[in-house]
């Protein structure tokens, strides 16, 4: 196991979450769950982060700011959407202005389910995501 | 330069990333313990480091990556001059030299949240200094003699002598570690309203860098405090150890405060305790 799995650097983003997800993101970093056991830091500079968390779905006012912070993480990189919002668009997925997942937009690598997705299932994503910033290190050497 | 300074030397070189990262771990676990939580291995901040620079390295100005490699040398060097038992006052010059390239780093990204940070470091530095400068006065007053060893060597413990010295040096060491209620430049947690600051715009390698050379930084002013004890070494690293503890128990219990009152309150400090101490020390010795 290479070091990108003992210290994955978490961005929160929340797209047009109703907080749900994100009170969930937040109680996975309180004594409760404490993901600071497995060396993740909430961190929120895009510059600084690896795994990129994002809750809520993609509609036409965040769709640049998500491509924006994207953009802006180094490689390597994981995205990781939170919540049934960012997986699909849930029941937002018909309205007007919203685009649905987030995989519309930017390359989603772990999908957590949920409405609002379970700590549990938040911390199991961001491990699964691991793998895949493993392999993507590979990949770039 | 005899073989004893070229073996401390490269002691240093080795240790002092090994200890100062050992520190940092130990201070995010006693954090986490006082926040209820279990806390990260006391390894985390090398598996930090280590994957940082693994990642890309974002930059956004030619001028960056010199200044982060010169800030490194130059504390460094500082560290070095420590421990080779050179002259104190040029060790501590040259810390501060290893600063300015931090805060030049941080300026040459054009970025909003680096250009606070950086302005914020600046005053920092502006708060923190007079003291850092002072301490080798006192401790020539007290021993008559700049050079480390000959310090280290004291029979007679300088802090009897320069106990305000000691303790406006412990107020601004907190101001040097960035910590709780001093940390203006990069805010504690990179997702409070600077996000970082200082580091913002530093990635992957460069940021390794930042927090190697923050390593060297904490052990060069752990060693300054220690050398307050002269041969006395088992009390100084005892008293020493209590300081950085309470350091972390500062930290924690503080929330940060405006630049205005850490700037007044420093000097304040500085020159109650200070230059008191030195004033009250040279009157006893023209007695």
């Amino acid at each position: 196991m290479g070091y990108f799995a003992k210290s994955p650097w978490v961005l929160h983003y929340d797209g047009s979450s109703c907080n749900g997800c994100d009170i969930e993101v937040l109680a996975a970093l309180m004594p409760k769950y404490d993901i600071e056991r497995f060396g993740i830091i909430n961190t929120g500079n895009p510059k600084h982060a690896d795994v990129f968390l994002i809750t809520g779905s993609v509609n036409t006012q965040n769709i640049d700011v998500i491509k924006n912070i994207y953009n802006q993480m180094g490689e390597p990189k994981v995205v990781v959407a939170v919540g049934a919002c960012a997986c699909t668009g849930h029941f937002f997925a018909e309205c007007y202005n919203t685009l649905g997942g987030v995989d519309k937009v930017i390359p989603v690598d772990v999908y957590a389910p949920g409405c609002a997705c379970r700590p549990e299932a938040i911390i199991d994503a961001v491990v699964q995501g691991l793998g895949a910033l493993e392999e993507k290190k590979k990949n770039i050497k | 330069m005899s073989a004893f300074s070229i073996v401390l030397i490269i002691l240093f070189l080795i240790l002092a990333p090994i200890l100062g990262g050992f520190i940092a771990g130990v201070d995010r676990i006693i954090t986490a313990r006082m926040q209820g939580r279990v806390g990260p291995p006391v390894r985390q901040p090398f598996y930090d480091v280590l994957k940082l620079f693994g990642k890309e390295n974002l930059v956004v100005n030619r001028f960056h990556v010199d200044y982060v490699a010169c800030s490194l040398i130059f504390t460094v060097l500082a560290g070095a001059i420590f421990f080779g038992g050179a002259n104190l006052l040029l060790a501590v010059f040259a810390m501060i030299v290893g600063g300015v390239f931090i805060v030049l780093a941080a300026y040459c990204t054009n970025s909003p949240y680096a250009l606070i940070g950086a302005e914020r470091e600046l005053l920092q530095m502006l708060a923190a200094e007079p003291m850092i400068l002072l301490a080798p006065v006192g401790l020539y007053m007290a021993t008559g003699s700049f050079n480390v060893y000959e310090i280290a060597a004291a029979q007679h413990a300088p802090i009897f002598h320069l106990p305000g010295v000691y303790i406006a040096l412990c107020y601004v060491f907190t101001i040097k570690l960035r910590k709780s209620p001093f940390d203006l430049s990069t805010s504690h947690h990179g997702h409070q309203e600077l996000v970082k600051g200082l580091t913002t715009e530093f990635a992957g390698p460069s940021l390794a860098v930042f927090e190697i050379t923050h390593w060297y930084e904490t052990i060069f002013m752990l060693a300054m405090l220690f050398l307050f004890f002269g041969s006395h070494w088992f009390w100084g690293i005892i008293i020493t150890v209590l300081v950085y503890l309470s350091e972390i128990f500062i930290d924690n219990i503080n929330a940060r405060i405006k630049w205005e009152l850490m700037l007044a309150s420093a000097w304040g400090i500085t020159i109650i305790l200070g230059v008191g101490n030195l004033l009250v020390l040279f009157f006893i010795n023209k007695l």
